[in-house]
């Protein structure tokens, strides 16, 4: 691909804390080359902010390369960019040409509150996580992974569910700001293997228990998280996890 | 974990939706095949037997009452749904999403809903209420084979000489479609049938039911507006 200079017009969300009722403010940024990643575009600005005596822009950003689940804008709206199954560090700025404006915010839901710029709180997250994202296994020497055997299609398809990386996207995409696809793939990928078994049954009803106490919406099926998922999580996990929230609940003791 | 708690969380209230909403779904095909009846070309002989059946059976009037419950508890779980949902995000996005991703009529439930009930208290004030209980000058009597009973096509025919009434039921006919064209397939996503095998069957047969539905009904009122019946 032709390499090629831009000259962009950025809107970007600042914010300087939490209870800052923030603002979107304009950068102009020259001779971007099409080969850099975007957050290296940030990364220019920030330069020429740092350099002119201001505060950079505030973004989230770990591993740069697809698997961490760190970054999180939304740009022109879309969370993640334009680019489909892409993380914001992955997207190139060939997606760009000269003279754009591109208009960057933060993920927007109650739950996800902006601790400053485009960072924001996704520790509801962990929270979920830590409510049922487990199994219990014996301690001592690792057991042979390949001890228990597991249908194939099975293993593939907690493979797959397992690939969230827990970005927020889903949510951020929602128009009912509902985390169901990414509680779903942290269900499913636990639900599908023989490990998963022993907390099978608690494990939906209590991670769909947090995910509510944490204030997300409730998922009406408009596929809009599926759409942006940087790693292709299909919305089958949605109806799995509505199958095994359902049997769970009605099925248990108390 | 307790029923009431099992119903009130988030996807236990998806699952009234969609339980509610497939009732209504089955109730809509009942709807639509009594009031085919008056195309029989028959003056409404068989359209006022056929009602006249739904209005005096007992089995059926009980029916009814789950009927309403039905409607009633897919209402307002619909708009209490649709209220806390909208508030999940306080501060909106300068560039909305817009269609990248879901479609219109997927992110307008509560709208196509809300269309949906205006049109059902006005539907309920044309028909229901008149043969229930307060009447009217154009619902009259007749007789068929020796049984006493309503004229209901003749209130239809009444009802539908007026261009807005045909109008309106038109509009809330096209909302219906959109609104099942999502709700079916949303329903069986919501009580956990998808899988790749089932997927096309449900969505084509729920886009297939949701057209064929909405024009029948679409076309009661036209037809006798424009006086094909």
């Amino acid at each position: 691909m032709e390499h090629y200079n831009m000259n962009l017009t950025l809107k970007v969300w600042r914010q300087k804390n939490a209870s800052d009722s923030g603002r979107f403010e304009t950068y102009p940024v020259k001779n971007i080359s099409s080969e850099m990643s975007f957050l290296e575009m940030i990364d220019v600005l920030n330069e020429e902010l740092i350099s002119e005596g201001k505060d950079p822009i505030a973004f989230d950003h770990d591993c740069r390369e697809g698997i961490c689940g760190a970054c999180s804008m939304y740009i022109n709206g879309r969370p993640h960019g334009p680019w489909h199954a892409n993380t914001t560090c992955q997207l190139h700025m060939r997606a760009y040409q000269d003279g754009d404006t591109v208009v960057i915010e933060p993920w927007r839901a109650n739950s996800f509150p902006v601790i400053k710029d485009l960072v924001v709180d996704r520790s509801a997250f962990d929270r979920i996580i830590q409510a049922g994202g487990y199994i219990s296994i014996n301690t001592g020497n690792a057991v042979d992974a390949n001890a228990i055997a597991i249908n194939k299609d099975n293993a593939d398809a907690a493979f797959a569910a397992a690939a969230c990386i827990g970005c927020g996207a889903c949510v951020a995409a929602c128009k009912n700001s509902s985390a169901l696809l990414f509680v779903s793939a942290k269900v499913s990928h636990l639900a599908l293997l023989p490990q998963g078994n022993p907390e099978r049954k608690t494990r939906a009803m209590n991670m769909v228990a947090q995910m509510d106490k944490e204030g997300f919406g409730a998922c009406t099926n408009t596929g809009a998280c599926e759409a942006v998922c940087p790693k292709e999580i299909s919305i089958e996990n949605i109806a799995r996890l509505n199958r095994e929230y359902m049997m769970a609940g009605a099925a248990s003791d108390k | 974990m307790k029923w009431s708690e099992l119903f009130t969380s988030s996807i236990g209230k998806k699952w009234v939706m969609a339980l509610t909403g497939l009732f209504l779904i089955i109730f809509l095909i009942v709807h639509a095949g009594i009031n085919a009846c008056i195309w029989a070309n028959d003056g409404g002989v068989m359209f006022n037997k056929a009602a006249h059946f739904m209005g005096s059976t007992v089995v059926i009037r009980i029916a009814e009452i789950g009927l309403f419950l039905g409607i009633f508890l897919h209402i307002i779980q619909g708009l209490m749904l649709e209220f806390q949902n909208r508030s999940k995000r306080k501060k909106g996005y300068a560039v909305p999403m817009g269609n990248k991703g879901s479609k219109w009529y997927s992110r307008s439930m509560g709208l196509l809903g809300t269309i949906l009930l205006l049109f059902f208290i006005l539907h309920w004030w044309h028909f229901w209420v008149p043969a229930r209980f307060i009447g009217h000058p154009e619902l009259t009597e007749l007789e068929i084979n020796g049984v006493h009973m309503h004229n209901m096509y003749n209130l239809m025919q009444y009802t539908f000489q007026e261009l807005w009434v045909v109008i309106a039921y038109v509009i809330a006919c096209i909302s219906l479609c959109w609104h099942l064209i999502h709700g079916f397939q949303s329903a069986f996503r919501t009580v956990g049938v998808s899988n790749a095998k089932y997927n096309s069957l449900i969505q084509n047969v729920g886009v297939g039911y949701s057209i064929i539905i909405s024009l029948a009904f679409a076309m009661m009122p036209v037809s006798m507006y424009l006086g094909w019946v």
